[in-house]
């Protein structure tokens, strides 16, 4: 896909109460994220804006990994003239496979863009077998 | 007594406005008042000192990014990278790349050799001062 083209905007959706609401208060946000997978791994990246790495938590449970995180912008002495955006914290909860090695996974955080690296099991990698001749 | 509403009506719509905002904000938060189809969604602000516009940008290089800023308007352009891996098979493709331009009038002279700009976290924030010339001034009166 070429660079050139426009960017595609996606709104910043607030989680909604009825979709279990968070444990600590205030408003969270549903990042958005890619997700691609290559032979050794699967690799997520999700765009936390003014996420700073000691807000960022994330959780591996029973196959389940959660990514929250707190955002805390400072708006003191700034009177508000128009807003576009709103502000508040991001959480997204993935179910993973059984070929993810929980134990492998590394992330980093980077101007506002988590990547999380989800290494797949060595026993389940793809092998190329090769074939003895006669 | 009419006058006197009639003097006091500007302050008024002043205070609805105000009132309206707040009320946008509140809804805001709770995600029905943010804008759809623009990027980078911004917010502006106003400290007394100076107008200060904040845009929820991640993912990029400060060198990325380019801010201009006239007496009354704001510009922001960029281009957001797309990660591409060799070999990769994509689960899911939300985040969102390519060229943005978004320009914006502002509503005090600023002065625009006096404008900065910081990128942290992905958030961009520019400082816009305001134009002496728009700052309240005192007046002496004379006798």
């Amino acid at each position: 896909m070429s660079d050139n083209k426009a960017i595609e905007v996606k709104e910043k959706e607030a989680i909604k109460k009825e979709d279990g609401e968070p444990t600590r208060e205030g408003v969270y946000y549903t990042p958005a994220v890619d997700i691609f997978e290559t032979e050794e791994a699967i690799t997520l990246l999700a765009d936390l804006p003014g996420v700073s790495k000691e807000a960022l938590d994330i959780d591996v449970e029973d196959r389940q990994l959660t990514i929250t995180a707190g955002v805390k912008e400072d708006e003191a002495g700034l009177q508000p003239l128009y807003t576009e955006y709103g502000i508040g914290g991001f959480t997204r909860s993935f179910r993973l496979g059984d070929t993810i090695d929980q134990g492998r996974i590394s992330a980093t955080l980077t101007d506002g863009v988590l990547t999380l690296v989800l290494p797949k099991a060595e026993r389940l990698k793809p092998r190329k077998i090769e074939i003895a001749t006669a | 007594m009419l006058a006197r509403w009639g003097y006091r009506t500007p302050g008024m719509w002043n205070e609805m406005a105000r009132l309206s905002r707040e009320m946008d904000r509140l809804f805001g938060e709770t995600g029905t008042g943010t804008r759809a189809g623009v990027f980078p969604p911004l917010n502006l602000y106003d400290n007394g000192e100076a107008l200060v516009v904040r845009a929820e940008i991640p993912g990029l290089k400060a060198e990325d990014l380019e801010v201009h800023a006239t007496v009354n308007s704001l510009t922001v352009k960029g281009t957001r990278k797309a990660t591409e891996v060799q070999g990769a098979s994509y689960h899911r493709r939300e985040r969102g790349h390519g060229v943005f331009s978004r320009t914006i009038g502002l509503p005090q002279e600023v002065d625009p050799q006096k404008v900065q700009a910081a990128y942290r976290n992905g958030i961009l924030e520019v400082t816009l001062p305001r134009a002496e010339a728009t700052k309240p001034r005192k007046i002496r009166i004379g006798s």
